[in-house]
């Protein structure tokens, strides 16, 4: 009886979390095929001019040529701080260990505003602001933090022998790292790519304040917005928006798979 | 005699504090099949990783064929090991399991295959060769973590508890493949095992350790049958241990008091004085049980308390003079025209020769 009550609050409370989240977003694609300037209900009739409208924007194809670029990168360079902190972490005990591990973790704690600011501060102290390696750099720091986690957890399922097990057949430590380590955590990395791409991808503040004049998706969607009431930027939200849920989704199912199988 | 394939001289492990191996003097012959036995933390493990190079000793030298391999790296030696875990690589198929070792030392495709699938098929499981090795029985992944350490073609091979994941009854089967493969490949097997039957079953030798020490070392039936020490004598299955202390004796026989009556027991090596605190064991098989008091020159009374039937071998537990617990182990059979009734008043017997002296320690 106790539990039947719980599960129906639970059950109201999961479905709440999910409209409030997902509502915007739907009425946000629903928008983006409406002809009417203005978001309001009844509707006018389906169409694509906004669509057709992003596509004939240079300045949104450059965003769009941007982002690619940082998240690719970033995905690649946070993946391979994440990998390499995580084996740290999996193959050597050694002193201020606790700190070391706190410092990886801390990224994601800092407010974004802050990180921003700090962030653009200290690169154009530097000399290093304003350009599109500024925001690679921002957002691996950023994202860093995710991949290590992801790839943590993927080594802690291994059997710590399989290393040793490549030694003892003749392996040198860097041959068990390509051919037992990295094999491994395959499913891991993958994820984690995904992932650090697709919050590269969405990130708006950090990118905003250390880009100078090279725009992202994000930043783009803002000026919009700031302009004037366009329909474009539900469009481009959308587009935004499933770009970020597939490599999301891509992640999981290939993290979670990969996990029922080794474990059949 | 031939000089040892590997020699352990002085050698001790310390993990901080704790030592995991101490001072420890062993030879180790080509083609024997050497059993290290103790109880968890008795330093046995230890003992294989320091084979292996995955932990150096702390002090002392091993040499192999005369070379000293105290700081030599795993991957430069020839030591393959069967692991306790396997630590199969579960994203290879059983044959690139196999091959693993041969890719490492630069061996080519073709070739690495064909010996991959050699080694397969010895082990009779080819038919498994390119099935994920996540979907193999216990016993197959077995004999592919085999293959992958023969495939080397090593003159030592390393195992680990190979066999403690296993149900009974394919433990026995393993053990005949093990043992048949040794006597074939004529090299040397190292096992390390908890368990007295794996090691009395297959090693020509036993090394049984104890809180980092070797205890005793010698032939299952040596063992067996004269335990050097009291740890070995309560270690070694179904021993009855007695206390007492020396009266008097002969290159026949010592005579002991004990509070279980006055015994005769085979004169040591080393003479003991009377007076002298002294254990001496008896095995549980080579006590005799009957009604009637026994003509043996040892006899004592006992009390039947309970029994433990394995199918055609049961022991049975008595209470003698002074809570004191024998064991008697007996055939089935044997038992027939014995009164077995708990409570029932039985005397035991047992030969001078039968009881072997414990030294110290």
């Amino acid at each position: 009886m106790h539990g039947r009550g719980l599960n129906i609050i639970l059950g109201v409370y999961v479905a709440l979390i999910f409209t409030f989240v997902f509502a915007p977003i739907f009425f946000s694609l629903v928008f983006s095929f409406n002809s009417q300037r203005f978001p309001t209900i009844p509707l006018g009739e389906f169409s694509t001019e906004w669509y057709a409208k992003i596509l004939s924007d240079p300045d949104i194809w450059q965003a769009v040529r941007n982002s690619v670029i940082v998240s690719t990168t970033t995905a690649i360079l946070a993946t391979t701080l994440g990998f390499c902190t995580a084996y740290t972490d999996f193959r050597y005990n050694f002193r201020f260990k606790g700190p070391y591990l706190a410092l990886i973790l801390l990224p994601p704690t800092i407010p974004l505003i802050i990180m921003a600011l700090a962030m653009l501060a200290w690169l154009s102290r530097l000399g290093l602001s304003g350009q599109l390696w500024s925001i690679i750099m921002a957002h691996s720091v950023l994202t860093a933090p995710f991949a290590m986690a992801i790839i943590r957890l993927r080594l802690h399922q291994m059997d710590p022998d399989l290393e040793a097990a490549a030694w003892n057949l003749g392996g040198t430590e860097w041959q068990a790292m390509r051919h037992v380590i990295v094999p491994f955590c395959m499913p891991a990395i993958i994820s984690s790519l995904c992932l650090t791409a697709a919050v590269s991808f969405d990130e708006f503040a950090v990118a905003w304040f250390v880009s100078g004049l090279n725009k992202t998706v994000p930043i783009v969607i803002l000026e919009i917005v700031q302009g004037n009431i366009d329909p474009q930027v539900n469009a481009i939200g959308t587009f935004v928006f499933l770009t970020s849920i597939s490599l999301v989704v891509a992640a999981q199912v290939i993290f979670i798979s990969r996990q029922i199988k080794s474990h059949s | 005699m031939t000089e040892p394939l590997v020699t352990f001289r002085n050698v001790e492990k310390r993990f901080g504090d704790f030592v995991a191996v101490r001072n420890m003097v062993l030879d180790i012959h080509e083609g024997e099949f050497l059993a290290i036995m103790g109880s968890s933390g008795c330093g046995k493990t230890t003992t294989l990783r320091m084979l292996a190079g995955l932990e150096a000793p702390t002090a002392g030298e091993i040499r192999m064929a005369g070379r000293l391999m105290n700081d030599v790296k795993p991957h430069e030696r020839d030591t393959p090991l069967v692991w306790q875990s396997l630590a199969l690589f579960p994203f290879l198929t059983a044959r690139e399991n196999v091959e693993f070792g041969l890719k490492m030392r630069g061996v080519g495709a073709a070739e690495r295959k064909r010996r991959a699938l050699d080694w397969l098929d010895r082990m009779q499981i080819a038919d498994f060769a390119e099935r994920n090795v996540a979907t193999l029985s216990g016993g197959q992944k077995q004999r592919v973590a085999l293959a992958r350490s023969l495939v080397m073609e090593p003159k030592m091979l390393l195992l680990d508890e190979p066999l403690s994941a296993l149900d009974a009854n394919l433990v026995i089967r393993m053990q005949g493949v093990l043992t048949k493969l040794q006597k074939e490949l004529g090299i040397t097997f190292v096992y390390v095992t908890h368990s007295q039957s794996e090691a009395f079953a297959m090693a020509d030798r036993v090394v049984i350790m104890s809180q980092g020490d070797i205890a005793q070392v010698g032939s299952p039936k040596d063992i067996y049958r004269t335990p050097a020490n009291r740890f070995v004598a309560e270690f070694v299955g179904r021993n009855n241990i007695l206390s007492g202390k020396v009266l008097g004796g002969d290159a026949k026989g010592m005579q002991i008091a004990t509070p279980q009556g006055t015994f005769t027991a085979q004169t040591p090596q080393t003479p003991l004085a009377p007076g002298q605190s002294v254990s001496f064991a008896v095995s549980a098989d080579l006590l005799t049980l009957s009604e009637t008091e026994p003509d043996t020159v040892n006899k004592a009374q006992a009390t039947l308390i309970s029994e433990e039937f394995i199918g055609s071998l049961v022991t049975l537990f008595l209470e003698g003079a002074d809570g004191m617990e024998f064991k008697v182990q007996m055939q089935e059979r044997a038992l027939m025209d014995l009164d077995l009734s708990p409570g029932a008043t039985l005397w035991l017997g047992w030969d001078a020769a039968s009881a072997s002296i414990l030294s110290e320690g």
